[in-house]
């Protein structure tokens, strides 16, 4: 499935996506444009409650109530899916965009087992189970799926409950749930922060090779960036609501042109050097209600100038790559 | 911010709560709506009954014995549903049998709720042998007919409105209790509840403070769906003469007593009947709405 | 950041001896059927630890190894099927319900999930107050003040006090539990992964925020996580657990140096790094074994590139290894 000019998959465009609170609105997600090409992974990184969880919800048709969009359009294969009806879209979630949540216990019903959570999904949306012994068939792909992710003896464990289970353990479920109807596109919210290092690389794999064999394409929401630069062929960094940065995941990590992203970068723990100090970013992401129109990380900005108080765009910084920083260039060097 | 947002009634939510979110959903259901309506409608004339009623309840006038409803042959448009054996205005009576209804409705759901929100906790949370002593209560209790046990109790007891409300709530309680017990299986479990015992707090305020604001909208809507059973088996009871005592209006003893005249006089028996029938259905609808609202998991 | 400086005392805070917890699983149809006895998950089997006052001791070790489970049988979320936890001189196992509440006072956690650890039915002003309003030590504008300067303290706007957890993203929420943990000042702290659910620009202010309290407060932290740079940062020492036991032990920067345990090795080999490339991964063969039937000998015998014969049927115990680190391995004693 090695396409020589990637068609685009998902392309979200100028999408906005708003809660309303006591305090006021709140605009979890404003104008984030992002595509997603067949076949590819891109990866997803920024503050937390930077709108990365909301806008993929938004994707899906999933914001939680009273959020809404309030603007943009999402297309997927060519089809508007803010215009879908809530049955049409859940088709669509089912079968061709699967998303794991990033609250793992919360997204398993905790009075249901496991078994009969992935085979309902299975016999909902799998559509090549055969006619005769579905649920057999469903019942042995379930823990196929179980065994594949890394859970032991999964005949056994398949008709526990969920709290049986440790977090990672969780956590690796819901992505058996979500791979086993084997979508075209898969959103992976966080789906390895509960894993240690050698299972992380086990389902990362699993996922990388279900990329090869089916062409699907990934998105992989992280904190880790080491988990970015291994897996993801591009990266979107996401700030306060906005996409801050994008570009091929090397070449944003190597040379960042986005102060946020060089903050980031700054900020992590390093094996290699343990005596190296952690540099967190001084202050706090700006109050969603009151965001204004310049960039909303200039407060915490070392190199912040009058100018950065006026409207912001993406600007284009190189191949593929984009800053929504005035000074983006002045970094390249 | 130049949102637009979907509707007007989302922007003034002001916080989301979860129950808010609930009453959102649940306004938005024009049939439940309409139901909730109309319950509250017999609710304000039930307790208004002086100020409604056209006439005394009791008032007999045996002139206008089995007189018919207005718009028959013989009726009159200040007896508009007409009057039974004894002369008394049905309208008058119905409005007052309201009353018996709704509390002995409210009493009956309102005592066993709370007996069982109690009950089912301790089972639910204590486990061990308080699970076991109540869940077999529980079981011995559901093996007994309903109204066979009712009447039992109320041939013991002796007729009387508080009565029919013991009657009823000595089994009424087991509904809500085992809802709550399995509800409560599911939340102990859960890690805000591990979270409330790590920092020490007492038995009695995980049940009541920290797992039962999290079960409360199944419990209420288990409430008004039994309400229109409770409403019923007074009615039924009351039908036997086992309920509330002549002359007091109700419902049930009414349509007995126009068993007699169902032939000539259909009205005496027919209109205390849609009553029930408007009032258990109204409950009914209201509270599927409410379930829709409140059940997440019926919530996309 | 340099732990290093806080020499731990003679007699440990916390100590651990023999610590089990089994949990009993039921089987499939196929097995009750059959008439199989119910079978049992042996979550964590035979842990010894101390961790001195002021020292932090980071745990790591594959996921479902039984993590969790040994920092809630520590503090008695779960009772313990076998072992004794001391803390402070008292013998916690054995304590009745009213020492114990008096002692959850000293000891809390922050658990791993911060979607399930907040109640959804309350704001956050009640969550964080719960504490306080327990043990009776604060009401009114004294709660809300001690409740704001928490919030403070860990990142959280005071703005949001009336707001419910499902209003937060997922990192906002942990801070929650995270001030949740601190209101009263505890002594020790069991941090469940308190950092995975953050950004990294986040992560360093609550791995700051932890260090400095640790430092002005003298708090003890059991900190468990995956993230072998986080740990490496904020622990003195480090246990490494496998299949519920500890298989390697010792001052964090020895460990890290040199892992003696090849399961440490592993691990260490796969963490993903920013920079790229790294060092070879060492590839674990095979399934994961299963705590329903554990494998012989040496737990990780299934899965260790170094097996040899004798693994299958000896299981190796913890042994000192100079340098203050120790292991559970047969091939550090011909080393
Ligand atoms: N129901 C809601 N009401 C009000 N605000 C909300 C609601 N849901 C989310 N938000 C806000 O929207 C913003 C984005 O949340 P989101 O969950 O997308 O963050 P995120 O980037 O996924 O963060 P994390 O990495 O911590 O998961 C947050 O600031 C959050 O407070
Ligand atoms: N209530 C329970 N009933 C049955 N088994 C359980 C229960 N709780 C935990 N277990 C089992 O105990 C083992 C250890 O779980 P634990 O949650 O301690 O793992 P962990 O090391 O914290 O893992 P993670 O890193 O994924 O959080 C797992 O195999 C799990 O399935
Ligand atoms: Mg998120
Ligand atoms: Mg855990």
């Amino acid at each position: 499935m090695i396409e020589t000019a990637p068609e685009t998959l998902l392309s979200i465009k100028e999408l906005r996506t708003c809660f309303p609170t006591r305090a006021g609105l709140v605009t979890a997600v404003d104008g984030v444009s992002l595509d997603v090409r067949a076949g590819e992974c891109l990866g997803v990184v920024g503050e937390s409650g930077s709108g990365k969880s909301v806008t993929f919800s938004s994707v899906i048709g999933l914001v939680r109530r009273p959020g809404y969009i309030a603007g943009g359009s999402v297309t997927f294969r060519g089809r508007e899916l803010t215009a879908l009806s809530p049955a049409e879209l859940r088709a669509v979630r089912g079968r061709e965009i699967a998303m794991t949540m990033q609250d793992a216990l919360t997204a398993l019903n905790p009075a249901l087992t496991i078994e009969e959570q992935i085979v309902e999904v299975l016999l909902a949306h799998a559509v090549d189970l055969p006619r005769a012994g579905r649920k057999a068939e469903a019942r042995r792909r379930a823990v196929d799926m179980l065994r594949l992710v890394g859970i032991a003896s999964p005949e056994t464990r398949i008709g526990d409950y969920p709290h049986q289970f440790s977090g990672g353990m969780r956590q690796r479920i819901m992505i058996a749930i979500a791979l086993a109807c084997r979508p075209m596109l898969l959103i992976a919210d966080e789906p390895t922060t509960a894993l240690d290092v050698t299972i992380q690389a086990q389902v990362l794999e699993l996922i990388a090779d279900l990329r090869r064999q089916l062409g699907m394409s990934v998105v992989l929401i992280t904190h880790d960036l080491g988990v970015v630069a291994e897996y993801a062929d591009r990266l979107a960094v996401m700030y306060a609501g906005q996409v801050v940065e994008t570009g091929p995941t090397r070449a944003v990590l190597d040379s960042p042109r986005h102060p946020y992203t060089r903050g980031l970068l700054g900020s992590i723990p390093r094996l290699s050097d343990l005596d190296a100090p952690i540099r967190p970013i001084e202050g706090q992401a700006p109050e969603l209600v009151s965001a204004g129109e310049g960039c909303r990380f200039a407060s915490r900005c070392p190199m912040a100038v009058g100018a950065c108080y006026a409207r912001i765009d993406l600007v284009d910084v190189g191949p593929g790559r984009a800053a929504r920083c005035i000074r983006a260039l002045e970094t390249a060097a | 911010m130049s949102a637009i947002p979907a509707s007007p009634a989302l922007r003034a939510a002001g916080p989301a709560s979860p129950g808010r979110l609930g009453l959102q959903t649940f306004l938005a259901n024009r049939m439940s709506l309409a139901s909730a309506v109309i319950v509250l409608l017999i609710l304000a004339a039930a307790v208004a009954a002086p100020l409604v009623a056209p006439h005394d309840p009791n008032e007999t006038d045996l002139l206008r014995r089995l007189q018919p409803p207005a718009w028959l042959e013989g009726g009159e448009w200040s007896y508009l549903f007409g009057c039974d054996a004894l002369g008394r205005d049905i309208l008058s009576r119905i409005v007052f049998g309201a009353r018996v209804s709704i509390f002995i409705g409210v009493a009956v759901v309102a005592l066993a709720t709370a007996i069982g929100i109690a009950l089912g906790l301790a089972a639910g949370y204590l486990r061990g042998w308080t699970d076991i002593a109540i869940s077999r209560v529980v079981d011995v209790l559901l093996g007994f007919p309903y109204l066979i046990f009712a009447i039992a109790l109320m041939a013991m007891m002796g007729p009387g409105l508080q009565n029919i409300v013991l009657a009823l709530v000595y089994k009424e309680w087991v509904i809500p209790c085992r809802v709550v017990r399995g509800e409560t299986l599911a939340m102990r479990q859960t890690e805000f509840v591990e979270a409330a015992r790590a920092v020490g707090a007492t038995r009695g305020r995980i049940m009541f403070g920290e797992i039962l604001p999290n079960i409360l909208s199944p419990v209420i809507v288990v409430a008004t769906i039994r309400m229109a059973h409770v409403i019923i088996l007074e009615a039924s009871l009351s039908f036997l003469g086992l309920g509330v005592q002549p002359p007091t209006a109700s419902w049930g003893s009414m349509v007995a007593d126009g068993r007699a005249f169902i032939l000539d006089a259909w009205w005496v028996s027919t209109f205390p009947g849609l009553a029930i029938l408007v009032l258990v259905l109204a409950i009914n609808v209201a509270s599927q709405g409410l379930r829709d609202a409140f059940d997440p998991k019926i919530n996309d | 950041m340099t732990p290093a400086a806080t020499a731990p005392s003679a007699a440990p805070l916390l100590d651990v001896r023999g610590l089990g917890m089994r949990f009993s699983v039921k089987g499939g149809p196929f097995d009750r059927l059959l008439g199989r006895p119910r079978r049992e998950v042996a979550a964590v089997d035979g842990v010894d630890l101390s961790v001195a006052a002021g020292e932090t001791l980071g745990l790591i070790g594959e996921s479902g190894c039984g993590k969790s489970t040994l920092a809630r049988a520590i503090l008695r979320l779960h009772e313990p099927t076998v072992g004794k936890v001391t803390f402070d001189g008292t013998d916690v196992t054995a304590l009745g319900r009213d020492e114990l509440t008096a002692l959850r006072r000293r000891m809390q956690i922050v658990f791993q999930d911060p979607y399930a650890s907040l109640n959804p039915r309350k704001s956050v002003e009640q969550i964080i107050a719960l504490p306080l309003r327990v043990h009776g030590l604060a009401k009114g504008r004294a709660a809300r003040d001690r409740v704001v300067e928490t919030m403070e303290a860990v990142g959280l706007r005071s703005a949001w006090l009336s707001r419910y957890p499902h209003q937060f993203s997922g990192g906002q929420r942990q801070r929650i539990g995270i001030a949740r943990a601190l209101v009263l000042n505890p002594d020790f702290v069991v941090c469940d992964e308190p950092v995975s659910a953050l950004d990294v620009s986040v992560q360093a202010q609550i791995i700051d925020l932890l260090a400095k309290l640790k430092r002005e407060l003298g708090l003890t932290y059991l900190f468990i996580s995956h993230d072998l740079a986080v740990i490496g940062h904020v622990s003195d020492r480090l246990a490494v657990m496998y299949l519920g036991s500890v298989v390697e032990t010792g001052p964090t920067r020895a460990v890290l140096a040199r892992p003696r345990h090849p399961y440490t090795q592993a691990l260490l080999s796969a963490v993903p790094r920013v920079e790229g490339g790294g060092a070879a991964r060492i590839r674990l063969a095979g399934d994961l074994p299963s705590p329903l039937d554990p494998p012989s000998g040496c737990r990780f015998h299934t899965r260790c590139p170094l097996a040899m014969p004798r693994c299958k049927t000896e299981r190796p115990v913890l042994r000192p290894l100079g340098d203050g680190t120790s292991a559970a391995c047969h091939l550090t004693e011909t080393a």
